[in-house]
C-alpha cells in the first residue's frame, strides 16, 4: 500500500496535480505496474483532487489502461473490422487453444493475457496484434504458433 | 456586447440574444422541440440527438440545445426530415432500454415512455439489444436502486453528481457499445461516496435510477390490527405534493395532506414541523453554548463555525469529504430522528401504546432520509427510531393507489401532542429557513427581543444564490449573555453540495470568520429534493418557496421557542435543552468515512 502511495506520489509530482495529468499518470503506473489497481486509483484520485469514479472512468475508457491484473505478455489481438475481414477470428481461437484460456483471461503461470483491442493502424497488414510493444502482422495461425513457441523458449529456456 | 439576432422557427420571426440555444429560442415562441440528454439544471451535453431539427439549406440537422442561434436562420422543428431523424433516435434507445413498462415503477412518469409513445415507437424497430447485454442491478442502496438495464446513457445522472453535487459517485466508464455510467470500479452504491440526496433520481429520464420504496411494507404496517402506526411530514411535502397530483407548482395542501394521511389509514397523524421547532431549540442552545465555550472560557477544544445536521445528504457528504470538520456538525439530530426517537418513547407513553406496537412512518422529500433512518445511531428509543420513509414521490403513489381525489379533500388538521408546529418549523423546507428560525430563536434567548426585522423576516438569509453570507450584530443583551456584545454573529447559508464545498474549502482555507453554517445538500433546500415530484426545476423551485414562505407568514406562531407542545414537551419530559434526556434521545454523533 505506502509502495503504491508512493509510487502515485512521484509521478503527481512529476506531472502534475491537474486534471489533464490523470492520463500520463495513469500511462505511468501501468508503465510500472503493468495495470491500474483500485488502490492506485484511490491514491490518484487524492493526489489530483478528483473523483475515484471518474479515475476509474478514465482507465476503462481506455483499452491499454488495465484494471486487472496482467500476465509478464499482454497481448492484444485487434478487434475492428479489417481485421475481422482478414480473420481475426481464427487468430483468436487459436491464440485460446494454445494459452487455453478465453479472450480476457490470465494463463495459470501469469506469462500470458489475452486481450482485444481498438484499431492498430495496421490495416492493411491485417490481421495484427501486439505483445506488450512489439506488433506482429499478417497473422496466420501457424505464425501465432510459433511466436508463443518463441516466447516460451525464452521464458523457460531448456536446460 | 449581447446582440440581438433574428431567426424563424416553423417560418415564426423571432428575435433573441446572442448566444441563445435554438432549443431555448423555440420556447420563447411556445415551441416545444423533444429532449431527454438535456436539463435546464446541468450544462449541455448534446449526446442524445432527440432533439435534432432542420436547418433550411443545410444537409445536417442541428441538435438544437447545443446549438446557438445564427443570423437569418430558418429552423424547421417538425420537417418530415427532422421527424425521421428524431424518431429513429428514440427507436435506437428504446432497443437498448430494457422496455418493461407495466412493471416499471416510473410508468407513467417516464420521459422515454412518453415520447416514445408520442412518436409511436411500435415493436418492429431495431433489435432489442437487452437480451445481448450484461447489466446489473443494484439494489443494495436503502435509498437508490440503480438499473443498467434501463439507463439510455444520457449521462443527466453524472452531471448532476459531478456539477450540481460535486460528489462525482458516478461517471461514465468503458466506451462505445460498452459504455455505462459506473461508480468507482462498479461498487454497489452503498459502498461508494454516494451521499443518497437522489438528485440523480430527480433527473434520469428513465426508469434507470429510482429511489427504493417501501409502499408496500407501508400498506401491511397500516392493515396490521396490532400496530398504531405513526406518521410525520416533513415541511417541504405539502408544498410539492399537490404537483404529483395533478396540481400547479406552488400550490400549499397541508391540510388535504393531512386529510389524505387519515383517508389512508395512518393511526396519528403527526407533523416533522413540530421536531424541527424542538431541532431549533437544542442546536440554538448548541450555538450559544459552544459561542459561550469560545468567548468566555476561552475553551481550545470547541469548535466553531458550528454547520447545521438536518440534512443527511450532508450529513453523509461531510463524513466522506471532510471528516477533520465532524466536530462542527451540530450533534442534534434531524428533525425526522428526534420525531422518531420520541414517537416510540414520550408519545408512546402519551397514548398508552406499547413502543413496540408504534410503527413510525416519515413522508419526506428526500431519498437521504430512508438512508438516515437506517443509520445504526438512530435506535436511541431501543428501536429503530423511523421504521419507514416515503418521499413526496411515494405518498403521491399511495393516495392513487387509495383512489382518493386529492383536489377535493377537505383540509384536516394535525393530531396534537407532536403536531403543533411554528412558522420558524416550516421555513425549514427552504434554503436558509433553518438560519433564519434558529436566529429568530437565538436572538431572542440572547437580547430578549425580537430579531430586528420587518415582520421576522430576515430576508438576507432567503433567496436562491448558491452560498449567502449574513451578519447579526448583537446589542444589549440580556446580563447572563452579556459576552455577545457587540458581537456580530456571522451566517452563512449553502444549498447544493457543490456550494457546500466551496464553503467547507473556505472554512479549511481560514479564509472566512463564521459562526454558524447551514447546509442543505439540495438546490433549494429539501423543497428541491431528491424525493420530490419530478420534474424539478429553477422555476418550480421558485414556486414552492415561495408557498413556503407564504405558509410560515399565515402561522399565528412563527418563532421556534413559542411552539405551546415543544414548552410542554421540555416541561414534562425533556426537562431542558441539552439535558440528559436531549442528549440520549435527540443528539447523535458522525463517523469519519473513505474520501474516494
Amino acid at each position: 500500500m505506502e509502495d503504491v502511495k508512493l509510487m502515485v506520489k512521484e509521478l503527481a509530482d512529476n506531472y502534475g496535480r491537474s486534471e489533464e495529468n490523470l492520463l500520463p499518470i495513469l500511462q505511468g503506473i501501468v508503465e510500472r505496474e503493468k495495470y491500474i489497481s483500485e488502490e492506485a486509483m484511490v491514491e490518484v484520485a487524492r493526489e489530483l483532487d478528483i473523483s475515484a469514479a471518474q479515475v476509474y472512468g478514465t482507465a476503462t475508457f481506455y483499452s491499454f489502461l488495465e484494471t486487472k491484473p496482467t500476465g509478464k505478455y499482454v497481448i492484444r489481438v485487434c478487434k475492428t473490422i479489417s481485421c475481422m475481414i482478414k480473420g481475426k477470428n481464427d487468430i483468436i481461437r487459436e491464440l485460446e487453444n494454445v494459452l487455453r484460456i478465453k479472450m480476457g483471461e490470465t494463463t495459470h503461470d501469469n506469462l500470458f493475457s489475452l486481450r482485444e483491442t481498438n484499431c492498430l493502424g495496421q490495416c492493411h497488414k491485417g490481421p495484427a496484434m501486439l505483445i506488450n510493444d512489439t506488433p506482429y502482422t499478417e497473422l496466420t495461425p501457424e505464425k501465432v504458433r510459433k511466436i508463443l513457441c518463441d516466447i516460451r523458449n525464452i521464458e523457460f529456456p531448456a536446460n | 456586447m449581447s446582440e440581438i439576432i433574428n431567426l424563424t422557427i416553423d417560418n415564426v420571426p423571432v428575435s433573441v440574444k446572442e448566444g441563445t440555444t435554438i432549443l431555448e429560442a423555440a420556447k420563447k415562441i411556445n415551441v416545444r422541440i423533444p429532449t431527454l440528454c438535456y436539463h435546464q439544471d446541468l450544462c449541455v451535453a448534446g449526446n442524445c440527438r432527440v432533439c435534432v431539427v432542420e436547418q433550411k439549406g443545410a444537409d445536417r440537422l442541428l441538435p438544437s440545445c447545443a446549438m446557438p442561434v445564427s443570423e437569418g436562420m430558418e429552423i424547421l422543428t417538425n420537417s418530415l426530415k427532422a421527424r425521421n431523424a428524431r424518431k429513429h433516435m428514440i427507436e435506437l434507445l428504446v432497443s437498448e432500454h430494457r422496455a418493461d413498462c407495466t412493471r416499471c415503477y416510473k410508468n407513467g412518469n417516464c420521459e422515454l415512455q412518453e415520447l416514445s409513445s408520442e412518436y409511436i415507437i411500435g415493436e418492429d424497430g431495431f433489435i432489442d439489444l437487452i437480451p445481448y447485454k450484461e447489466y446489473t442491478i443494484d439494489h443494495y442502496s436503502p435509498s437508490i436502486i440503480k438499473d443498467d438495464s434501463k439507463c439510455i446513457r444520457c449521462q443527466r445522472c453524472v452531471r448532476t453528481c459531478n456539477e450540481l453535487q460535486k460528489i462525482g459517485a458516478l461517471a461514465v466508464a468503458y466506451k462505445g457499445k460498452d459504455m455505462k455510467i459506473s461508480t468507482f470500479f462498479e461498487k454497489p452504491m452503498f459502498e461508494v461516496v454516494c451521499t443518497n440526496c437522489g438528485q440523480c433520481i430527480n433527473r434520469c429520464p428513465t426508469g434507470a435510477l429510482t429511489e427504493k420504496t417501501y409502499i408496500d411494507r407501508v400498506w401491511a404496517e397500516i392493515n396490521h390490527e396490532d400496530k398504531h402506526v405513526v406518521v410525520q411530514t416533513a415541511p417541504a411535502v405539502r408544498v410539492a405534493l399537490g404537483e404529483a397530483l395533478g396540481m400547479e407548482p406552488g400550490e400549499i395542501v397541508t391540510g388535504k395532506l393531512v386529510a389524505a394521511l387519515r383517508r389512508l389509514g395512518f393511526d396519528s397523524v403527526l407533523d416533522t414541523d413540530f421536531t424541527a421547532d424542538l431541532t431549533i431549540i437544542e442546536e440554538g442552545n448548541e450555538l450559544l453554548q459552544r459561542l459561550k465555550k469560545a468567548l468566555v472560557d476561552k475553551d481550545p477544544d470547541v469548535r466553531l463555525p458550528l454547520t447545521t445536521s438536518c440534512s443527511p445528504g450532508w450529513v453523509k457528504f461531510i463524513e466522506h469529504a471532510f471528516p477533520e470538520y465532524l466536530d462542527n456538525v451540530s450533534t442534534a439530530k434531524s428533525p425526522q430522528q428526534m420525531f422518531g426517537a420520541l414517537a416510540k418513547t414520550f408519545y408512546a407513553k402519551k397514548i398508552k401504546v406499547a413502543p413496540e406496537n408504534i410503527v413510525s412512518i416519515s413522508i419526506m422529500p428526500c431519498t437521504a432520509k430512508k438512508y438516515e433512518a437506517d443509520r445504526p445511531e438512530m435506535r436511541s428509543s431501543g428501536y429503530k427510531d423511523v421504521d419507514y420513509v416515503l418521499t413526496t414521490r411515494e405518498l403521491a403513489l399511495m393516495i392513487r393507489q387509495a383512489g382518493i381525489d386529492f383536489a377535493s379533500l377537505p383540509d384536516d388538521d394535525y393530531d396534537s401532542i407532536m403536531g403543533e408546529s411554528s412558522g420558524a418549523g416550516v421555513i425549514f423546507g427552504a434554503t436558509g429557513g433553518v438560519m433564519e428560525a434558529a436566529l429568530r430563536t437565538a436572538y431572542e434567548i440572547v437580547t430578549g427581543r425580537e430579531v430586528p426585522f420587518k415582520n421576522l423576516n430576515i430576508t438576507p438569509v432567503r433567496g436562491m444564490e448558491g452560498v449567502r453570507e449574513a451578519t447579526i450584530k448583537i446589542e444589549d443583551p440580556l446580563p447572563e449573555w452579556k459576552f455577545l456584545d457587540g458581537v456580530e454573529l456571522k451566517c452563512c447559508v449553502a444549498h447544493g453540495l457543490a456550494n457546500a464545498k466551496k464553503v467547507m474549502d473556505a472554512v479549511k482555507a481560514g479564509t472566512v470568520g463564521y459562526h454558524f453554517i447551514e447546509i442543505m445538500a439540495c438546490p433549494g433546500g429539501c423543497l428541491g429534493g431528491g424525493g420530490q415530484p419530478i420534474p424539478t426545476n429553477e422555476e418550480i423551485r421558485e414556486k414552492r418557496t415561495a408557498a413556503i414562505y407564504r405558509e410560515d407568514e399565515n402561522k399565528p406562531i412563527r418563532k421556534s421557542h413559542e411552539n405551546p407542545e415543544v414548552i410542554r414537551l421540555y416541561k414534562e419530559f425533556l426537562k431542558e435543552p441539552l439535558g440528559e434526556i436531549s442528549h440520549k434521545l435527540l443528539h447523535t454523533h458522525y463517523r469519519a468515512r473513505n474520501r474516494y
